[in-house]
């Protein structure tokens, strides 16, 4: 598989009360074509601006300020107005969070997909209708004729989200970005919409780039997880390498505050304090003031890559420690050598 | 008791509540942190508006006595000003342009040459003076008028708001029939009833302004109430005025205020129309603007009343605009949450 | 849908009532009819002249139902016509007051009607414009420029464009007023144009608040992730979403292309209603005055039930049953 889309060195910055803030600071990030790679992380830790950083739809007063994003063979960070159009909506393509207020009040559900595709390729209007009636039944929309023509406040959550993604796939694109796309809905349709993206990953080789907090949702499509906190990505592996044997202490600290491992009467495993502040992040690793195998460096030094495996890898003062402590172990001569 | 007494007491009295809001606002950090955000954004516009109040309030503080440089025993009864005495004496017989040495027609040396600065009107007034004397007119007709109104909004509209019911109803009833007049028509209707006089006008004015406010502290109260502390506050068995005191009323505040200064240019301009149709205030800027309209079609024109009424109109609501603005973006309850 | 405008015309009556009776406090109990006969001949009339007067224009009876005079009162007299539309006559003049109404129907259509529609289109077009460039020079001057010409006067536009454009320049008429097709428009074009810019100010920062609001919701982006241009988001997107709050604001203004504009028909010398209301306040006519303040009334609330459904028809989440 080749590499799909490369985000090398990312930042995005906000103005705060004294200048501006990396927001996303100096990320690395890599999807292979037909991958799911899940993004996971706190509310605020930057994972929904990395991602509409490669549309580049950053929301004024935020700005990206250094980084390269490529996707195929283009460069995305260079392109003018034009060449962005052509990107969005027909290579890569997003569904967002909240589809009660994403889709257009005013306009039909049928006319907003068709529109998807109508301004990418030059087809009738006819065509574009069938082809999204096609759509409609291909996510699931029940009485898809009726529904073509429906507003969307008539609509429930889940087949909101059902057009959303009907709209985003539309075009075929290479890469489709998911938002939340489950966090609004209740969770017996979180379920379906999450079936029908693994259908539709399987069907059309899109690869996703999934955005979220909930690690059942993790479980359920990734191939690939990047985990971050405060805007740097603090582990990245396989599904089982970060689910079965996570190695960051964030990661771990995420997984044992799952309820669902917890029994009745037990107290909940937390990850003591809170997410710091922008303006007060430390200079070191951001998870030191948390972390509880933190020791001398992590305040001052950020943590070089460790690579723990040929898909794992992580960004840890303890962990290296450790693993240069076995290694060192291992390879002094004298005592144990005989082991 | 006689009207100059009335106006000083009302002047002493806005003083100590000027002192009483600088106090209370140094110990609320919201308020305090609004206030210097405004100043920071718009300290023109706000020392601009000191000025026109001070000029107003120059002219608000009156006493009888003292000499007149005329030696004129009559006006020496009357109750003058501050501003009245800083120009008193300064009359001519007729127009005079400004800075001039000559009387406009006929080119009669003054009485005192080179001395208004905008000139003087057809009866020899100095113009300056009119118009600095149009500041306290203006000052009445946008704050004062809006001192009834906005209390008088607001208690309709938290009763409406909060009590419902048929309260409800009859408030909605009435603001709908006083809502459906068209402005300047209720108003020219109310100031006709009413007789003509610079106070008709305050209470028309107000009449018709308060309903706009009362819908919107009737719509907010609603939404209000039906908040979770407001719940807890009732279940907690607090009295409705307590309720309304503690949770409803400040949290109108910043609606308050913003209405209070959008509504303020509303009416000096709305005056001016009234003073057109020759119902206005007396001494406002509409009124000299309405008089100097046909001062136009002389020949040579007479441009300085006009000017000077029309430059102090504009220049008093672009400030107030100005500060209006910048103070509804400050107290956005969205920015609000953020500072906090 | 019929049932909703059933009912909001059913209250629409009802507050009609309600104004009617506002009206008779103002323009006989407040003012009563021995004011408005002295207005009429003088202060210092003899009392048989102002009875004499009372009688011709109806005001010598009684003001409420008392017993016997049911129906021959001033009160139901006053509900009685007005809703019957039998205005009478002046105070001022004994000109019977539907005849004058008709007349200055048309003048004032004539002026309010064109410089409405250039307002409202030129108020979008330049806020569109200004919202499209939103946070830049060409946005803050553009709103700059608004609060500018929202802070002078109508008087001064007025008494501006008479001196400026009439006097200096010459080149329309200061005032007057011809209906002959020929030469209309050169008497309404000073009027039209004074008074379009006198409402500009106003009316493209409300737009353009509007416009900058809708630029901020979720759907903008996804149609910005589409690939859309921000010329047919603007266009396509935003417009249709604005529509429910401009249409609104636009229906609301119509009642009044029928009142007249007071200021500017008095100023120009066109002999519309406006001018009809001004010579009212004027001569102390109050019973055109009450006749004009009631058909404003009317206007308003027709206005008003007209908005509500209009509203329904333009935003299809508010489809009433």
């Amino acid at each position: 598989m080749s590499t799909l889309l490369k985000i090398s060195n990312l930042s995005v910055s906000f103005p705060l009360e004294n200048g501006r803030a990396p927001i996303v600071d100096n990320l690395s990030l890599e999807i292979k074509s037909g991958e799911v790679l899940a993004l996971v992380g706190e509310s605020g830790c930057g994972k929904s601006l990395t991602a509409l950083s490669i549309l580049r739809l950053v929301p004024k007063p935020g700005r990206i300020d250094s980084g390269r994003i490529e996707l195929g063979s283009r460069e995305l960070l260079g392109l003018g107005v034009t060449g962005m159009r052509e990107v969005r909506g027909r290579d890569a393509s997003m569904i967002f969070q909240e589809p009660m207020t994403s889709l257009n009040p005013v306009v039909t559900a049928g006319q907003q997909v068709m529109e998807a595709i109508l301004l990418h390729e030059k087809v009738s209007r006819q065509a574009a209708r069938a082809r999204t009636l096609e759509l409609f039944k291909r996510v699931g929309i029940p009485d898809p004729e009726a529904r073509l023509d429906a507003f969307p406040h008539q609509l429930s959550g889940g087949l909101k989200q059902r057009v959303m993604i009907a709209m985003a796939l539309s075009t075929h694109p290479k890469l489709l970005i998911a938002d939340e796309p489950t966090t609004a809905l209740d969770v017996t349709i979180q379920a379906q919409i999450l079936e029908l993206l693994r259908e539709l990953q399987e069907d059309y080789q899109t690869a996703i780039l999934l955005i979220t907090h909930d690690l059942a949702v993790v479980n359920e499509l990734a191939d690939n997880i990047a985990v971050m906190y405060a805007g740097r990505i603090v582990e990245r592996g396989t599904r089982l390498d970060v689910l079965k044997t996570p190695a960051h202490p964030y990661t771990r600290g995420l997984l044992r505050a799952m309820p669902g491992l917890a029994r009745r009467g037990e107290k909940l495993n937390e990850i003591p304090g809170t997410v710091p502040q922008r303006a007060h992040w430390p200079t070191g690793c951001r998870f030191c003031t948390r972390c509880s195998e933190v020791f001398e460096p992590c305040e001052k030094t950020v943590p070089d890559l460790t690579q723990l495996s040929s898909t794992h890898s992580v960004h840890c003062h303890a962990v290296e420690q450790k693993i240069h402590a076995a290694a060192d172990v291992r390879l002094s001569p004298g005592e144990g050598s005989s082991q | 008791m006689a009207a100059h007494h009335v106006s000083n007491l009302i002047v002493g009295a806005l003083l100590v509540l000027l002192l009483y809001v600088s106090y209370w606002v140094r110990h609320q950090r919201l308020w305090r942190e609004a206030l210097l955000q405004l100043w920071g954004r718009r300290s023109i516009s706000l020392l601009v508006l000191s000025l026109y109040t001070l000029v107003a309030l120059s002219d608000s503080v009156a006493w009888i006595g003292g000499t007149t440089s005329t030696g004129d025993a009559v006006f020496a009864h009357d109750a003058r000003s501050l501003l009245d005495r800083a120009f008193d004496g300064t009359s001519e017989k007729s127009y005079s342009a400004p800075l001039a040495s000559q009387e406009f027609y006929g080119g009669a040396t003054l009485a005192h040459p080179k001395s208004h600065v905008l000139g003087t009107d057809i009866i020899g007034r100095d113009v300056l003076y009119l118009t600095l004397k149009g500041c306290r007119v203006a000052l009445l007709i946008g704050g004062f008028t809006s001192l009834i109104a906005i209390p008088l909004a607001l208690l309709f509209g938290i009763s409406a708001g909060f009590f419902g019911k048929w309260v409800d109803d009859i408030v909605f009833f009435v603001i709908s029939t006083l809502a459906s007049i068209p402005g300047i028509l209720f108003l020219i209707a109310l100031i006709m009833a009413l007789g003509k006089g610079t106070l008709s006008v305050c209470v028309a004015l107000g009449v018709t302004s308060w309903v706009g406010f009362c819908r919107i502290s009737r719509g907010e109260t609603l939404k209000l109430r039906e908040l979770d502390y407001v719940h807890a506050a009732r279940m907690l068995g607090v009295s409705n005025g307590r309720i309304i005191l503690r949770h409803i009323l400040p949290n109108l505040m910043h609606l308050v205020i913003i209405t209070f200064v959008l509504t303020f240019s509303g009416l000096v301009l709305t005056e001016a129309v009234l003073s057109w149709l020759g119902i206005g205030a007396e001494g406002s800027w509409g009124q000299m603007i309405a008089q100097a309209k046909d001062e136009l079609s002389r020949d040579p024109a007479v441009l300085w009343n006009l000017a000077g009424a029309g430059l102090a109109q504009f220049g008093l609501i672009l400030a107030v605009n100005f500060v209006g603005d910048a103070a509804r973006d400050v107290l956005d309850p969205r920015t609000l949450k953020e500072n906090q | 849908m019929l049932a909703y405008i059933i009912r909001r015309i059913g209250y629409g009556l009802f507050v009609v009532l309600g104004v009617l009776l506002l009206l008779f406090a103002l323009f006989f109990l407040v003012t009563a009819p021995d004011d408005i006969a002295r207005k009429a001949v003088g202060e210092k009339a003899m009392p048989h002249v102002i009875e004499q007067w009372k009688k011709n224009h109806g005001y010598d009876r009684p003001l409420w139902p008392g017993d016997g005079h049911y129906a021959d009162n001033l009160l139901v007299d006053h509900f009685r016509r007005m809703l019957t539309f039998d205005f009478g006559r002046s105070d001022a003049d004994d000109t019977p007051i539907l005849t004058r109404i008709r007349q200055g129907a048309g003048p004032s259509l004539s002026l309010t009607v064109p410089l409405f529609l250039i307002g409202i289109t030129l108020q979008i077009v330049l806020a569109l414009f200004v919202a499209f460039f939103r946070e830049t020079y060409i946005d803050k001057m553009g709103v700059f420029l608004c609060v500018l010409g929202m802070s002078i006067s109508a008087l001064l536009y007025i008494i501006g464009g008479q001196f400026l454009i009439g006097k200096l320049l010459r080149w329309f008429p200061i005032s007057g007023f011809d209906a002959s097709p020929s030469v209309i428009a050169r008497f309404l074009a000073l009027p039209v144009l004074v008074g379009v810019l006198n409402a500009l100010g106003g009316g493209v920062r409300f737009y353009r608040t509007v416009f900058v609001e809708e630029i901020h919701r979720d759907y903008v982006r996804t149609a910005r992730a589409k690939g859309a241009s921000d010329a047919r988001i603007m266009g396509r997107h935003i417009l249709r979403n604005a529509m429910i709050p401009i249409l609104t604001n636009v229906v609301m203004e119509i009642p009044f292309l029928f009142t007249g504009a007071l200021l500017t028909e008095a100023f120009f010398g066109i002999p519309g209603l406006g001018a009809l209301t001004v010579d009212a306040i004027m001569g102390n006519d109050f019973s055109t005055l009450r006749t004009m303040v009631y058909i404003g009334a009317l206007l308003f609330i027709f206005g008003q039930i007209v908005t509500d459904i209009s509203y329904s028809v333009a935003d299809p989440r508010v489809r009433l049953e």
